[in-house]
């Protein structure tokens, strides 16, 4: 074998193995959540089922114990719908005007705002966890999915900012003043200029606050209700409830539902999540 | 009152940078005026002073009777062309045209007439529904032009707009800039730092370095009488020979050899301070000859119409500029000589000033 | 010629970011300053507002339980910051040896960060359960006197944790690095190939050391995670057994709002937000320094 392909095959043995790391867990999942009680004990953590059954999806959906009710994620799923998509669209769009106004109406101090504003991407939440809940008591959304709603729409500001601030920094300057020149407003030049230009980041950013927020835990446990937890913190109960047979099937159906929505974006959007890290990250 | 009055404009940055230190120009309606000048010099700074995208520090603009300083860019009556055109990506070359009428409310069918009109000047017709991302570089630069026209306005403003085009275009585009002016007759004020572009299109050329205007004038009092060493050097290509003389008894002296003069040259040197001169001579004043100063050529670099040619000699080496080609080679003695009438003197200190 | 400066209306483009800009800034900095207040109050159940100076930031250093819990986030953070970043940049430079899958292989090793960390915890528990999960597979393998109890071990749970959390953030590290070594350019490689550099010394000397920006702020992100898990941790192993997997954001979380501590739990939050800001703040300033 000459070279070449012996390192071709180191490559792809390598590659190959780092594959099955990344994919155990999901398999696992998958393969658990379709066996009876009967079939987790004959066929192992490994083995396919014998025969696949929906059942700890139905009960995962609809009966399992979450603590005190015992009526599935379902509830749980709703309320995470109803959180996200007021949380995703609020943010996305002050992120867009703000990233607007910093990038092409400069003004005295504006840099200065968008450093102190960007600290709020890296800063740890746990300092504002405890002030949030005395704030969000006091305007009477302490236990509702609008307290959530509130606290991941301003956490999600910064993010959102720093996302469109980047993306307008590659839109020409010279394109604003040809438009101010020809008499466009400020909301006109947003409007009929800017806002066409933005479908790129306008996706990464929806698809990555969507990821976020759904997959949120930390406000989710701290900030909810009773009836306003999120679908997180509804899987992390289902899982951890002390009942006297653990269900480890129904946990992986469970697991699944609750991955499903960000896992389908994913793969369907795939690329503009990856857009999105670069974006982020990479540029500070 | 001129069709546009530039008055002591001053403008610095956080006190202490000056990019603009007094700037007083004025020009007629329907004059072509250059800001011409290496990078750093603040020429596009004032192009964006007299386009309203920025404010002047101190000093006033006025477009006609209209003190415009303070007046916002869509109040000015003013259409520009940069130097990557600014199309906008989203929109078709119509709408592009258009959309300047679009913001002035003016109604869809004055709008259509509009780019009807402009594309038949500019003979983009046929480009009307593509986008901007379709054209070439030429084609985006008519778009740009067309989408200045569309609104006939008292002033034209262009910033560099031929630096993103190859050699051939820029020549092409340049001639065509020239016929719409010379159609339209709209007040236009041009920046380039190309002073070939300066030269064949101005009516009149502002040569700027370091926020002052160097000079003021017509392309042949610019070229002809250049009014210091740095307007001597920038204008013409191949540039001035610049050769440093010392007064002697006689007159001016580099190297030990007399240096030829006219009677006003010398009455001009004797009014003048005393202190060290600079000799100019454009390339295409000196010629070969039998005799006349002695030197060896060093290169020859011919161009089809004309042969460049540089020679060092006692004074320095100096490049000559003769028509048709040159039937010497590298290494041969030539003797070259010249009119003392096309000198230009020029003091050596900072200022460069123009003696005589 | 600057960005535009002389709007028509000069106020409106301050006005429409004040709102969000104010309620950022106030949600951001405000909050941290009333957390910063009650570290140093003697709020327990409920916030009280009587000052108290550092009492709760000596409980702090006192309590057992935090200290265990800075040792896991050190230990934690060392393997879980090395692990990602290493098996981020393998794997960055595997995928950009041209292989033909290469958009599958990225989809696989990517797809853990588009899931919630609660998933990948409730997954990896059952994973490494002591009895039922990869100890059985192994035994059933042939390797009877194999154990894998690391999971209720605890000294050895922290390891589970840095296990998933790796898989979950490897790919995010292997995508910035592929990105940044696709926007290398091409000439250098050839010129280094030209030179006679063999494939790795071309990876080792040229490439990888050009990439030291994305490097520092991936390493950033990967950092700022690793103090904030909380999320990994609750669902995998809740802490536990008893603290032995606490974390500083665990720590927080039970002594706030389950142990009715509040003035110690803010003291906590502001021992995480300090920690943060030492590696945080000097990277931004650096970053947007050179951005100028």
């Amino acid at each position: 074998m000459n070279r070449l392909t012996l390192h071709r095959l180191i490559l792809w043995t390598a590659l190959l193995l780092f594959s099955a790391y990344f994919l155990l867990p999901l398999y696992v999942m998958v393969a658990t959540s379709l066996k009876d009680a009967e079939q987790m004990r004959t066929t192992g953590l490994l083995g396919l089922p014998d025969s696949p059954t929906l059942a700890a999806w139905a009960k995962a959906w609809s009966s399992a114990c979450t603590g005190v009710d015992c009526s599935g994620l379902q509830p749980f799923f709703w309320n995470s719908v109803q959180m996200v998509v007021p949380a995703v669209l609020v943010s996305t769009a002050l992120g867009a005007l703000n990233g607007y106004v910093l990038t092409k109406w400069r003004f005295r101090g504006s840099e200065t705002l968008f450093a102190l504003l960007l600290f709020g991407v890296f800063m740890p939440m746990q300092v504002v966890l405890l002030p949030m809940s005395q704030v969000l008591g006091w305007l009477g959304i302490a236990s509702s999915i609008w307290g959530l709603i509130l606290m991941h729409v301003l956490a999600g500001i910064p993010s959102t900012t720093l996302f469109f601030r980047n993306y307008y920094l590659g839109l020409p300057d010279e394109l604003i003043k040809a438009a101010m020149l020809d008499g466009a407003s400020f909301w006109q030049i947003f409007r009929r200029i800017v806002l066409p230009l933005s479908t790129p980041i306008l996706v990464v950013t929806l698809i990555w606050q969507f990821t976020a927020i759904w997959n949120d835990f930390l406000y989710g446990v701290v900030f909810s209700g009773a009836d306003s937890k999120p679908i997180t913190v509804g899987l992390n109960n289902l899982a951890n409830t002390s009942s006297v047979v653990k269900e480890y099937n129904v946990d992986m159906a469970a697991a699944l539902i609750a991955a499903l929505p960000t896992l389908f974006v994913y793969i369907v959007a795939g690329k503009y999540f990856v857009r999105g890290l670069t974006a982020g990250a990479v540029k500070g | 009152m001129g069709a546009l009055s530039i008055k002591q404009v001053r403008k610095t940055y956080a006190d202490t940078v000056h990019i603009l230190k007094g700037i007083d120009l004025e020009i007629e309606a329907g004059e072509f005026l250059i800001l011409v000048g290496p990078s750093g010099c603040g020429k596009s700074t004032l192009l964006g002073m007299i386009a309203g995208l920025d404010t002047p520090t101190s000093g006033s603009i006025h477009i006609g009777e209209r003190d415009v300083t303070h007046l916002p860019s869509k109040d000015r009556d003013i259409a520009m062309v940069f130097q990557s055109y600014a199309l906008y990506p989203n929109m078709t070359v119509a709408q592009n045209i258009a959309f300047g009428l679009e913001m002035r409310k003016v109604p869809k069918a004055e709008r259509e007439a509009a780019v009807q009109r402009v594309s038949a000047m500019l003979q983009i017709g046929h480009l009307l529904d593509r986008k901007p991302g379709q054209l070439s570089g030429g084609q985006r630069q008519r778009v740009a032009m067309g989408r200045a026209l569309a609104r006939d306005p008292a002033l034209f403003l262009f910033d560099e707009p031929l630096s993103n085009l190859d050699a051939k275009l820029r020549v092409e585009m340049r001639a065509e800039i020239k016929l719409l002016h010379q159609r339209t007759k709209t007040t236009t004020v041009y920046v380039t730092h190309d002073q070939v572009e300066a030269m064949t299109l101005g009516d009149r050329i502002a040569v700027m370095k370091d926020g002052l205007v160097q000079q003021f004038g017509t392309p042949d009092e610019i070229y002809g009488r250049p009014a210091n060493r740095f307007v001597a050097e920038f204008i013409g290509s191949p540039a001035m020979n610049m050769v440093p003389a010392q007064r002697g008894p006689a007159g001016l002296l580099a190297h030990g050899i007399e240096l030829a003069l006219t009677e006003a040259q010398r009455a001009a040197l004797a009014a003048a301070s005393d202190g060290a001169l600079v000799y100019g001579l454009r390339p295409e004043s000196l010629a070969f000859a039998d005799s006349g100063l002695p030197g060896t050529l060093a290169m020859i670099e011919p161009t089809g119409p004309e042969t460049y040619a540089m020679v060092d000699t006692a004074i320095g080496t100096l490049t000559a500029r003769v028509p048709g080609a040159l039937r010497a080679s590298p290494g041969e003695r030539v003797h070259l000589q010249w009119q003392a009438d096309s000198a230009h003197l020029f003091d050596d200190g900072p200022s460069g000033q123009r003696v005589g | 010629m600057s960005a535009p400066s002389s709007p028509a209306a000069p106020w409106l483009p301050r006005l429409v970011v004040a709102p969000s800009f104010i309620a950022s800034l106030l949600f951001i900095y405000g909050l941290m300053a009333w957390n910063g207040y009650l570290s140093v109050s003697a709020s327990r159940l409920l916030p009280s507002y009587e000052f108290v100076g550092f009492e709760q930031y000596v409980q702090l250093a006192d309590s057992d339980r935090f200290r265990v819990a800075l040792t896991n986030m050190g230990l934690f953070g060392a393997l879980f910051i090395g692990g990602a970043m290493a098996l981020g940049v393998l794997l960055a430079v595997l995928l950009d040896q041209k292989v033909r899958a290469e958009g599958a292989l990225r989809t696989i090793y990517l797809y853990p960060m588009a899931i919630s960390f609660i998933v990948t915890g409730t997954a990896w528990k059952w994973m490494l359960n002591p009895s039922l999960g990869l100890e059985q597979v192994v035994r059933g393998w042939g390797f009877e006197g194999f154990s894998f109890d690391w999971l209720v071990n605890p000294d050895k749970a922290i390891y589970c944790v840095a296990i998933a959390g790796v898989w979950q953030s490897a790919g995010f590290v292997m995508a910035l690095f592929l990105a940044a070594l696709r926007g290398i350019d091409d000439s250098i490689i050839k010129a280094a190939q030209v030179d006679g550099a063999s494939l790795p010394r071309i990876y080792w000397r040229i490439l990888l050391p050009s990439l030291r920006p994305v490097f520092f702020s991936t390493l950033m992100v990967v950092s700022h995670l690793a103090i904030k898990s909380f999320d990994l941790v609750m669902a995998l192993t809740a802490g536990g057994p008893g603290y032995a997997t606490d974390l500083p954001a665990t720590f927080m979380y039970t002594t706030a709002f389950t142990r009715g501590q509040i003035g110690l739990g803010a003291a906590s939050a502001t021992v995480m937000l300090a920690t943060i800001a030492a590696i945080v703040v000097p990277y931004l300033h650096s970053e947007l320094r050179s951005r100028r």
